[in-house]
């Protein structure tokens, strides 16, 4: 009798086993993902050789930041891609065929794909953050690399709620998952530089509407041993990790709304 | 002429039916590249915050290209004809063989629509709501209009090319897939999206200068901001033919050899 | 209590309507309007344990709303059904556990890969003990003669082959209830046979409820007892196969083959409806005539080889009650 955990295991060696039958896919798709977000570092690179700084944050800073939003982001993507496709599983009614099984739709959509090729972000976003860390004079107590890592899963968990919110606007329509976009990759790109450089009103969006800069800035803030130019206490940064939690947790009762929608309209 | 004409017109106009149905993804796509216009500039101010040195654009200009670049974001060559992946995905591409048109005029014009009407109808409003509110500016003399327009037809032209080019390399399957993957990044950070062109460093212009990427969005831009000053004009315009002309007998020359390849295959 | 249990199910979509052409689009880019359309109007039936019907009717009459229904992927406006006592869309988990689905046209099984690990897979999403899972698949690799199938990745097996594992990926949690939906479309003869043959067996031997959406109507007189047609979202008849034929039409067909091709028969109650070389067919009402009184006038009148009575054909019947409730 399978658990949810053993279960996802065995949907992850299958999905993993259909991908190495596409092997030269798998590679070029790899290499692409590299190419796109290696492309950005690049441009990073150029506007430091121009400009020196940003607002008082080194390359090596903004590297950092940049290693860790990419990570974390590489991690949910490698999981998530099945709420990408719900609209498509909808309309192709193998989304009908979840729900005619006796599991939760979440977990049979985390394990519809386990997209290996992603595996290009995450290489290059880890590079760059290896180092950045090697680089700046981080003091790694135990206390810090503790939230690193919590940092990096609260990160996953938080962008693996953005992935549900879209799946769960594709019951309603399937024409505005671009907007989506502004949230997941609009996000990383804005999360690639530290929160503090923005204006306010798109601070404030992304703490307390969607609050990506708890898992992407002030958490970092710690990890790097400055003070916050937004003022925040350590304590706040040591926390923050957390909501990015609650945003998943939040999303899973968005989706069953969702779903409660589908099974009423059908459509 | 006119029945000569019909066919390409046809697809033109279907395509620009097809597009128009969905609403909600033009309203979200129009959402979604103000959301990421902002993302730009602000991270753009940030820099220039952080230096006091003279830099080869000014940051009003900076912006006025951002805005550009996402008003007709659409119109780069990033992706191949979705169309045309389907057909050669499911087979039917064979079909396209026996239509009694010119393939490579029929998939231009195709990849033209592909390309010009869902930019249509985001690139007005957009360019208006960035013009009254997000400091765009106005182009920088009638001249200046004048040339940035015949500038952009030239990158319509140029981009559909690219884009014709990267569709046809779908006929060969797995490692056609693969070329878009790795080549549509490059181009979009050639093309000046990830970056403005002229903040690269002084030794990449040389290179930049050469490459046709720049006839897509960074000349026409930096004419309509009068940054490429009236008189050179000619010269982006030229630098825009040669390479349409390079182009266009490439992809007609890549298209012969994969009917060639996909008669003699059987499909 | 019944197995299955549906009464007054009504259920209403919304669509969004489009206007044609370019103006049609532009319009709709402003202002889009709806259109209700009811796809289940108070649709209520009961079956038992070990039954096997039929259920048809023309495309959108629907057929597959009130399997979607049955197995609780959608939820009715109002209306009461149970399935073993489960109210589908209310436990949806422990009713999918119970049911089997099976759909022509698409497989459940994984495209890339080997048949065998399928069900592997799909013993833990259903969570099934291991010895049953390996005597139940045993038991049906017997039944269908899977086991060299086994290591065939899906996309490889041909249809015939590929419905015969789909029909065995559905029943290896030893299901109550099976609902198919359109099992032999597009399977060569042998095939269709197969199929039938093991659906059969398995409402037989092992006393599985069937629910059979077809449009191929030999899979009806092949398997089914019990008809149900619905059209409109309302059900038009449920009885026996028998009793809706002679509902419908009490026409007879008469088949002779005449010793001589030349001839032509006329008989005032009898009508001619098609001739191919010796063979002629004829339509009759019994009420009108009795049987026995019309053959002996005919073999008394021509020259005659052979002749039979026959039922007119399912399709002809169900054809004749779409056209009473203007179902084309």
């Amino acid at each position: 009798m399978a658990n949810p955990l053993a279960l996802y295991t065995h949907y992850v060696s299958i999905s993993l086993r259909s991908q190495m039958q596409y092997r030269v896919s798998f590679l070029l798709g790899t290499l692409g993902q590299l190419f796109s977000t290696g492309v950005e570092f690049i441009g990073i690179l150029a506007l430091f050789d121009r400009f020196g700084s940003l607002n008082q944050w080194t390359l090596a800073e903004v590297a950092f930041f940049y290693g860790i939003v990419n990570v974390a982001f590489a991690v949910t993507d490698m999981l998530s891609r099945g709420f990408d496709h719900v609209g498509q599983l909808v309309r192709s009614g193998e989304f009908d065929r979840m729900l005619l099984r006796p599991r939760s739709t979440v977990l049979q959509l985390i394990g519809q794909e386990f997209t290996l090729k992603r595996l290009g972000r995450f290489l290059q976003g880890g590079a760059v953050l290896l180092w950045a860390a090697l680089y700046l004079d981080i003091d790694w107590s135990p206390s810090v690399a503790a939230l690193t890592v919590i940092t990096v899963c609260c990160g996953a968990c938080f962008f693996l709620g953005l992935f549900i919110n879209i799946g769960t606007v594709s019951f309603w329509t399937t024409e505005t998952l671009e907007l989506m976009n502004v949230l997941t990759y609009g996000g990383i790109e804005a999360s690639k530089y530290p929160l503090a450089i923005y204006r306010a009103w798109f601070r404030r969006f992304f703490t307390m509407v969607i609050p990506m800069g708890c898992v992407t800035y002030f958490p970092v803030v710690a990890i790097l041993g400055r003070s916050d130019p937004l003022g925040t206490s350590l304590a706040f940064q040591y926390l923050a990790p957390l909501f990015g939690l609650f945003y998943f947790i939040l999303s899973l009762f968005i989706w069953r709304i969702g779903l409660r929608h589908y099974r009423s309209t059908g459509s | 002429m006119q029945s000569f004409v019909l066919p390409y017109t046809a697809v033109l106009s279907a395509r620009f039916r097809m597009i128009l149905q969905y609403r909600a993804a033009a309203i979200a796509g129009f959402v979604t590249q103000i959301g990421w216009g902002a993302i730009r500039v602000m991270a753009m101010e940030a820099f220039y915050r952080s230096t006091s040195a003279p830099q080869p654009m000014h940051l009003e200009d900076v912006v006025t290209y951002i805005w550009l670049g996402q008003a007709l974001l659409g119109l780069l060559p990033w992706n191949p004809d979705t169309e045309i992946r389907n057909m050669v995905r499911s087979g039917t591409v064979a079909y396209e063989l026996v239509r009694p048109v010119n393939l490579y005029t029929y998939w231009f014009s195709r990849s033209m629509a592909f390309r010009l009407a869902p930019t249509f109808m985001r690139s007005i409003p957009l360019a208006i709501l960035a013009l009254l509110f997000f400091g765009m500016q106005a182009p920088a003399s009638p001249e200046a209009l004048l040339f940035w327009l015949a500038a952009t037809v030239g990158a319509v032209l140029l981009s559909t090319a690219l884009t014709v080019i990267l569709s046809i390399t779908l006929m060969w399957t797995i490692a056609g897939e693969g070329v878009s993957f790795l080549v549509s990044p490059v181009i979009y950070f050639l093309a000046g999206m990830v970056i403005p062109l002229p903040l690269f460093p002084d030794w990449a212009q040389r290179v930049l200068d050469i490459l046709p990427f720049r006839g897509i969005c960074d000349a026409p831009f930096r004419l309509y901001m009068g940054h490429i000053p009236a008189t050179e004009a000619w010269e982006v315009l030229f630098h825009q033919v040669i390479w349409i002309v390079i182009l266009v007998a490439f992809g007609a020359w890549l298209l012969s050899r994969a009917t060639r390849r996909l008669v003699v295959q059987g499909g | 209590m019944p197995h299955i249990l549906v009464d007054n199910i009504v259920k209403t979509f919304r669509i969004a309507q489009r206007r044609p052409g370019l103006w049609g689009a532009l319009h709709g880019v402003v202002r889009r309007e709806y259109r209700t359309i009811k796809a289940l109007d108070r649709v209520s039936f009961e079956l038992e344990p070990g039954e096997l019907v039929g259920y048809i009717g023309p495309n959108g009459a629907g057929k597959s709303t009130t399997v979607k229904v049955l197995s609780g992927i959608l939820v009715p406006d109002s209306g009461r059904c149970e399935i073993d006592g489960r109210i589908p869309w209310r436990n949806r988990i422990s009713n999918a556990a119970n049911i089997g689905v099976v759909f022509g046209q698409r497989t459940q099984l994984w495209w890339d890969l080997p048949v065998i690990e399928s069900f592997d897979l799909l013993r833990d999403i259903y969570r099934i003990e291991n010895g049953d899972y390996l005597r139940a698949r045993d038991e049906l690799a017997v039944l269908m003669d899977l086991e060299p199938l086994y290591d065939v990745p899906v996309r490889q097996l041909s249809l015939g082959q590929r419905m015969r594992c789909d029909l065995a990926a559905a029943l290896l949690h030893a299901p109550s209830v099976l609902f198919l939906d359109e099992p032999t479309i597009g399977l060569d003869a042998v095939s269709k046979l197969a199929v039938r043959d093991f659906i059969k067996r398995l409402n037989r031997d092992r006393g599985v409820t069937v629910v059979l959406t077809t449009h191929d109507m030999d899979d009806i007189e092949a398997l089914c007892d019990r008809v149900m047609v619905i059209g409109h979202g309302r059900i038009l008849s449920d009885s026996t196969l028998d009793d809706l034929r002679t509902r419908v039409t009490r026409e007879r067909r008469l088949i002779i083959d005449l010793l001589d091709e030349g001839q032509a028969i006329e008989d005032p109650d009898v009508t001619f409806i098609s001739r191919n070389g010796n063979r002629v067919h004829l339509q009759f009402d019994p009420d009108r005539v009795p049987t026995a009184a019309l053959i002996s006038r005919i073999t008394a009148k021509y020259a005659i080889k052979d002749l039979f009575v026959e039922n007119p054909p399912i399709e002809e019947i169900i054809s004749r009650l779409y056209d009473e409730h203007e179902l084309r």
